[in-house]
């Protein structure tokens, strides 16, 4: 038998004879000679499951897992309870396809429709996809579904994560939108610059909240410029801050998106992660991707479907806004889960420690000689600092098994989620101390 | 079934966290949420119970025949799902130092590697998080091809019109015009059709061999060479690779560039519609123009998401692919080639092939005439081969055939399965002949009936009142 | 049957002139071929529509299909009644106008309700 070919090749020599053929060959006789390959590629042989599963196992190792994880940037380090990780392997789940056999599928379907339900929660928006592949795609569908023939240029605030900067720049380079970026005084979105340059082509306005740096920018003035120049908000969230932070939905936003990483999903050197867009019902079919709907079935129970699909590639081909047809189920699920799991009272409490451990850090870090917080403003769970010997601190800190802060312009970026403890921050802090000594 | 949000009670929840040990921080004036933050509040045993509940109604490939044309949906091995819980990978922060993630590296630059030795390919992206996202990046390499040549005026993509939609979508996406081309009458590229659409102001063509009806193109050195006289670019849609892959490779067919899926040919699980994985592959001369994370430092051109990908994905496609080896990969090819034909001609017998003729890894029926004869409809025999315990073939697709339904067994169905499968269809088709009606209502043994979709897209219902 | 007063173009629209303005609908013989309407997409009042092109689409669940202006002028009004009330375009195809355009420059060649029926049994 062949690696995972339940028969054997005595039984598909039967199956071939049945068929009149005498060998595999004859499948590719539409194939030019000069294509097909009799000789094999230059592939390993193959190797038993044994094998491979010690050769990644090692390979896994050459990786170091750091006891303490101060980095965030984009990939958040947040606890992840153990039901989270469990529900999700169960096979079905994992396994199944698209739930367009709606009878079939009523549990992937629930599942986004939930998670649909708790996005527009924590947003405060009216309708919410069923995903999209992350949050820096998130972000260029959400600013590609404002743009307009009359208003051709977008802003997108340069103190967004450069990920997510350049994600959009790609996107609309695809559609020809001009991009602008909006400089960044302070840490933050320059609202005199962005003021400046809404002229009355722009069709929508980017801002990270908090942004890349960390730092809480001023939504209500950066939403309101840009309402009053005619121009949509598209608000990219970290969503554990959403449960503490004024929510777009508040704050007038046009669009959220944002990275759902940090609901449940390990940082997996960089992927999978999860996509999230929420709008406003007025703009509800100008969503991109798959969107999850109640009805009720021939026999008057509640049943669910992919709904509002006619907006969709399959069905508008080039008319299509975007080519997505596909969402990331299994992330969103786990995102649905790992909410209900936190509940209210526990992504508060998430959120809460998050911000006051990153203070805490950042005042304790302040105090050491030569350490300065270089932004002003109000930050959420990540925060820039001016240190001398900026390598030397984090190779230290490396060999303590704690991965530090991310070098950027202006310093070093940390991050403090929950998991870290008061002992874990003192000691992260003497050994700064230490260097700097 | 009750919504999560129906099941919860106020004050119940799951003990995760310890209390904090450092002073709170509040937020500055006018900062705070003001709205209640209303999440379900459950026990854990309410939300296991709850997911239990919910995954009883879904159907997974590893649970049970899953014939859907076009999506590849071969068994996924669990061996993929234990190296990808490795906390030596789940646990690398991807802007970690580059000596402290080697080992996640390492994964990318093999999988790279066996891949582009698979597709014919001298360099790869892992970047794109799925097929269409691949096409988006792949055509994107097209556009920057020509651009970076002043080649301005190549504004133009061409699509055969069996292709699956996200092609013209993809291109559109990329700026460019779709000119649709209409098929031979075996499926196959129009030669003329082609030489027709083709002009200076051509930038490249998508396409995908074998085509959407699992036949593949006798004509598609000259299909390519054409393009390529024209100034044109090869894009090879690798949604139906696994008919090949070990056999023929897209690089010497004459495309420049390709995506793969690596949730349909190298088995890795869809999730229930992702995450997957949309690898890109393309020549050397391109390679300058592939995306890359802006914040990893890559200096890349483009950038279609954020930092590397979805590498527990491409992990899993890695794992598979050394399993197989150099003789598994064709094996399996050949075996999903085998059981196609031997399915599609146990089928003959029952319903008609669109092409009736050998095919690659998957064939089209016809039902056009049963429906004259019996008013059931393909979507009518799809919905009653669930009650049968079966997951339908992709219905309606391609358009090309009216009443179409698409079957793909794939390598990892033995004979037995394929021949019950036949006497399924077989039983359903007299079930029509003999009852039509209760083929017009089924499934009647599903979780549910019929929706309403009509009314799911009128008055849209996209998120619980609570 | 008041619509035996319309003209008709090839795309399957009706055309009517009354209070000055360019009344525009679908037929019978389209709605019945797109089955269940479940959303329409229509220009803006001031957009202008020209002979020959798409002015705005209607989905059903499966499909989606331009709706081609007969008529090159300026939109005068929409029916905003669609935007929540569809199925209208399915029950009542004849008195349910989609869009009334002034300043109209160009008509294509129309046909009359004879004409036309004569026109979809053999497109049928």
């Amino acid at each position: 038998m062949g690696i995972f070919l339940p028969s054997t090749p005595e039984e598909r020599q039967e199956m071939l004879k049945a068929l009149g053929l005498e060998s595999v060959r004859e499948f590719f006789r539409d194939v030019p000679e000069e294509v097909y390959r009799e000789e094999a590629l230059d592939l390993p042989a193959g190797k038993s499951e044994l094998e491979v599963a010690r050769y990644l196992k090692a390979l896994s190792e050459e990786n170091k897992q750091y006891q303490l994880i101060l980095r965030g940037a984009g990939a958040y380090d947040h606890y992840i309870p153990s039901i989270v990780k469990y529900i999700p392997a169960k096979e079905e789940f994992l396994t199944a396809y698209t739930p367009y056999q709606a009878e079939i599928s009523q549990g992937i379907l629930q599942s986004i429709f939930e998670f649909q339900t708790m996005i527009c929660e924590l947003t405060g928006m009216d309708v919410a996809n069923a995903s999209v592949y992350d949050g820096a795609t998130a972000a260029a569908e959400g600013v590609s579904l404002c743009r307009s023939r009359k208003r051709t240029v977008t802003l997108v605030s340069g103190a967004a994560h450069p990920d997510v900067i350049a994600t959009i720049r790609t996107y609309l380079y695809g559609v020809g939108t001009e991009l602008k970026i909006v400089p960044v005084k302070d840490g933050k979105t320059d609202l005199e610059a962005l003021k400046a340059m809404l002229t009355p082509e722009v069709s929508s306005v980017y801002f990270a909240q908090p942004n890349f740096f960390g730092q809480l920018e001023d939504s209500e003035a950066l939403i309101a410029a840009a309402h009053e120049a005619g121009a949509m908000v598209v608000m990219g969230c970290n969503p554990i801050s959403l449960a503490v932070l004024k929510t777009p939905g508040e704050l007038g936003a046009d669009v959220a998106v944002g990275e759902g990483q940090p609901l449940g999903m390990p940082l997996a050197y960089g992927g999978p992660y999860l996509g999230f867009m929420a709008t406003t019902k007025k703009n509800m079919r100008s969503l991109p991707g798959r969107i999850v709907g109640e009805t009720t079935d021939a026999n008057g129970n509640r049943a669910f479907v992919l709904s509002l699909q006619a907006r969709e590639q399959h069905i508008r081909r080039e008319k299509a806004s975007s080519n997505i047809c596909s969402n990331e189920a299994l992330c969103a699920l786990t995102a649905g889960l790992y909410l209900a799991t936190m509940g209210p009272e526990g992504l508060r409490d998430a959120a809460r420690q998050s911000m006051a451990k990153a203070h805490y850090l950042a005042a304790e870090l302040a105090k050491l000689p030569g350490v300065t917080l270089p932004n002003p403003g109000p930050f959420f769970h990540e925060f820039v600092t001016a240190l001398p010997k900026q390598d030397e601190v984090l190779k230290k800190l490396d060999e303590a098994g704690i991965l530090g802060g991310l070098p950027v312009d202006g310093g070093l970026l940390w991050c403090v989620t929950e998991k870290a403890s008061k002992a874990d921050l003192d000691k992260t802090v003497a050994l700064v101390k230490e260097v700097l000594a | 079934m009750k919504l999560i949000f129906e099941k919860s009670r106020k004050g119940h929840s799951v003990s995760v966290l310890p209390p904090l040990d450092v002073e709170t921080v509040s937020l500055p004036a006018g900062m705070d949420r003001e709205s209640a933050l209303r999440l379900p509040e459950l026990s854990e045993t309410e939300i296991s119970r709850h997911y239990k509940e919910l995954v009883d109604q879904v159907y997974g490939v590893n649970n049970g025949f899953y014939p859907l044309g076009s999506c590849t949906m071969k068994y996924n091995p669990r061996i993929d799902e234990e190296a990808a819980a490795l906390p030596g990978f789940t646990g690398i922060h991807p802007l970690a130092p580059a000596e402290a993630t080697a080992g996640c590296r390492k994964v990318l630059e093999e999988a790279g590697k066996l891949l582009g030795e698979i597709s014919g390919m001298d360099a790869m992206t892992f970047q794109p998080a799925a097929g269409a996202h691949g096409e988006f990046t792949g055509v994107m390499l097209i556009k920057q091809y020509h651009a970076s040549r002043g080649d301005v005026n190549r504004t133009k993509i061409i699509v055969p019109d069996s292709a699956h939609g996200t092609n013209p979508a993809t291109a559109a996406m990329c700026g460019f015009d779709v000119v649709n081309i209409a098929s031979a009458p075996n499926g196959c590229v129009d030669l003329d059709a082609l030489k027709n659409a083709l002009g200076d102001d051509t930038a490249g063509l998508m396409l995908t061999n074998p085509n959407t009806v699992g036949l593949f193109d006798p004509n598609i050195l000259e299909i390519t060479r054409l393009v390529h006289e024209a100034g044109g670019l090869c894009y090879y849609d690798g949604a139906n690779l696994n008919a090949i892959m070990g056999r023929v490779r897209p690089g010497d067919m004459g495309f420049d560039c390709v995506h793969m899926n690596l949730h349909k040919t190298f088995a890795t699980p869809h999730g229930g519609g992702g995450p997957g994985a949309g690898a890109v592959g393309c020549k050397a001369f391109l390679k300058e123009f592939l995306p890359g994370s802006a914040l990893m430092g890559d200096n890349a051109p483009i950038q279609v998401r954020s930092f590397a990908g979805n590498f527990l994905v491409v992990l899993r496609a890695l794992a598979y692919i050394l399993m197989l080896g150099r003789e598994g990969i064709p094996e399996a090819c050949e075996t999903a080639l085998l059981n196609a034909n031997y399915l599609q001609m146990k089928m003959r017998e029952i319903f008609t092939p669109a092409f009736d003729r050998l095919c690659m890894h998957e064939f089209v029926l016809d039902l056009s005439d049963y429906k004259k004869e019996t008013g059931v409809s393909a979507l009518d025999v799809a919905k009653g081969l669930i009650d049968r315990g079966i997951h339908p073939p992709t219905m309606y697709f391609p358009l090309i055939v009216h009443e179409a339904l698409m079957l793909e067994p794939t390598e990892t169905e033995d004979r037995e399965t394929l021949d019950r499968v036949a006497e399924i269809f077989a039983a359903v088709k007299q079930q029509g002949i003999d009852d039509p009606e209760s083929l017009h209502t089924a499934p009647h043994k599903a979780p549910i009936g019929r929706p309403d979709e009509v009314g799911a897209a009128r008055n849209p219902i996209v998120r619980a009142e609570l | 049957m008041e619509h035996l007063n319309y003209q008709f173009s090839r795309d399957h629209e009706w055309v009517k002139e009354e209070d000055g303005l360019t009344w525009i609908g679908i037929s019978d013989f389209a709605q019945n071929a797109l089955g269940d309407v479940v959303f329409i997409n229509m220009p803006e009042v001031g957009d202008e529509v020209t002979a020959g092109d798409p002015f705005g689409d209607v989905e059903s669940v499966k499909a989606v299909s331009d709706l081609v202006s007969p008529v090159t002028g300026t939109v005068a009004e929409i029916n905003e009644e669609l935007l929540d009330s569809p199925e209208l375009l399915n029950s009542a195809p004849y008195e349910t106008w989609i869009i009334k355009v002034e300043n109209v420059t160009e008509t294509e060649e129309l046909l009359s309700a004879a004409a036309y029926e004569e026109f979809c049994e053999t497109e049928a």
